[in-house]
């Protein structure tokens, strides 16, 4: 469903992402794993149509990011870096702009958020404004967000950074819940996140992959944890 | 339609869920009242609203660039921007969106103004004609001074420096207008140039509007203004919404 090209992007003198290629099908969870400043972000920044790539090129559920960007961005999911969010609006108004922008109406609306709300358990802030809600609900409201028009793709850039570890395990079982009927990138650089939720995973470091494998396969090769499996990697095949 | 409606309707309510309208109309309508009865309002013996329309450029030079000046930046600085461009809005409804809605708060700010018309229809027989087109004129201008400002709101991520770059930008094409500046100019520049500085200038077209005539270039000017730098905004925004 996500397939992508050789896709390259630099700022500057800075390479971010050096010529990637995946994909990934209905039903995978893929963590995009790798150190800070490894072109994690960038990369899903060009998969949802935000920046535009230098080369190469990439399409979500048959609509090409460079063609039709809008056709993109309706079928996917995307909750970016820090949930960014309207902080003065209310939860539900919030919600309600989405579905305004995603042109649902009427009883679909009621039926999106009669679903959403309750699964990302956020009916008791649901009439609060945004900006005093702690980092779990904004992040849980980010996450609504994403899920408002039930998208077959999501993309979900380091959904449980900041959280304590009862909510971190909330949003993977939300993750995994969600894994059959959809296809899921997730970027993280928490390891034990790649195990608790992640079918395959990809290590890029310096915008180049490393790794295209899944968690176990990689355990068994390394004969280690993952942990040490990322610090060879990173630290030996990059140089 | 649909995204365009929506990033105009949650432009529209955020400058109401926040105390920014309020402290915006309080502020403006006090100014709009006490410039027009400081200057001769009284004295003139006439009912009209020339005092009035003649101080509006100068308010507008501070206030419709800080009605402005977040529309972008902020915008930017939490990035909201990024999820905006990722929902299926393009940047040409996403700037529609949200300069047709802060033209609107400005046309209800000026509407607000009403007790002033009120006012000279009491004490006398006003040219309604003429207040009419002085209206549209001011609409217009806001416009023009709103579409600079979403320009600079989109250059910069610091509301700061956004307002006081639109502050000097609308300045200076109010300011070249001003017989002063052209009697100034006219020392040393010769005629066609001062004419063009002349016809450049927000001054001279509002002025013109204002004394009731509608002319196809005026209009013109304040329509291609807003085209012009609401095309450079949408540009901008496309190069640097990620940096």
């Amino acid at each position: 469903m996500i397939k992508v090209k050789d896709l390259r992007r630099s700022f500057g003198s800075v390479v971010a992402v050096d010529g990637i290629s995946f994909e990934v099908e209905k039903g995978q969870v893929l963590g995009l794993l790798g150190p800070n400043g490894a072109g994690k972000s960038t990369a899903m920044r060009m998969i949802t149509c935000f920046i535009k790539p230098d080369g190469g090129t990439a399409s979500v559920c048959g609509h090409d990011i460079l063609q039709d960007p809008l056709g993109v961005r309706r079928c996917l999911g995307y909750v970016p870096e820090n949930v960014p969010a309207y902080n003065e609006m209310t939860v539900g108004g919030f919600l309600n702009f989405i579905c305004d922008v995603r042109g649902i109406k009427g009883k679909n609306r009621k039926k999106a958020l009669d679903r959403v709300v309750p699964m990302c358990s956020i009916e008791s802030v649901y009439h609060q404004t945004i900006e005093t809600l702690s980092k779990g609900y904004k992040r849980r409201v980010g996450l609504a967000q994403a899920l408002i028009h039930d998208p077959e793709v999501l993309i979900l850039d380091e959904p449980t950074d900041g959280l304590d570890p009862n909510q971190k395990h909330e949003v993977r079982r939300l993750i995994s819940q969600m894994s059959q009927d959809k296809c899921i990138i997730v970027s993280t650089h928490i390891l034990e996140e790649v195990d608790a939720v992640c079918s395959r995973t990809i290590i890029i470091a310096r915008g180049k992959i490393l790794v295209d494998s899944t968690p176990k396969a990689l355990k068994e090769k390394h004969h280690a944890g993952l942990d040490e499996v990322f610090r060879k990697i990173t630290k030996t095949k990059g140089n | 339609m649909n995204s365009f409606k929506a990033v105009f309707k949650r432009e529209l309510k955020s400058y109401f869920t926040t105390p920014l309208a309020y402290v915006f109309l309080v502020i403006f309508l006090f100014f709009a009242g006490y410039l027009t009865f400081k200057q001769g309002f009284f004295e003139m013996r006439q009912a009209d609203l020339r005092p009035f329309f003649q101080n509006l450029p100068l308010l507008f030079v501070f206030m419709v660039p800080s009605t402005a000046m977040r529309l972008w930046a902020e915008e930017r600085k939490s990035g909201t921007i990024e999820l905006l461009c990722t929902l299926p809005v393009t940047i040409t409804q996403a700037v529609l969106g949200k300069f047709l809605a802060a033209w609107l708060f400005l046309t209800i700010a000026l509407a607000l103004t009403f007790p002033l018309v009120i006012t000279v229809c009491y004490l006398g027989n006003p040219d309604i004609g003429l207040i009419i087109t002085g209206y549209i004129g001011s609409v217009l201008m806001a416009g023009g001074f709103l579409a600079i400002g979403c320009f600079f709101s989109a250059l910069s991520k610091n509301q700061v420096i956004a307002f006081v770059l639109s502050v000097v930008a609308c300045a200076i094409l109010v300011f070249a207008g001003m017989p002063t500046t052209l009697d100034y100019l006219s020392t040393f520049l010769p005629r066609g140039l001062v004419n063009a500085v002349e016809s450049m200038s927000f001054q001279t077209h509002f002025d013109s509007i204002q004394r009731g005539v509608l002319e196809l270039r005026d209009l013109s000017y304040f329509v291609l203004l807003i085209v012009g730098w609401i095309t450079a905004c949408g540009i901008i925004l496309d190069e640097r919404k990620a940096g």
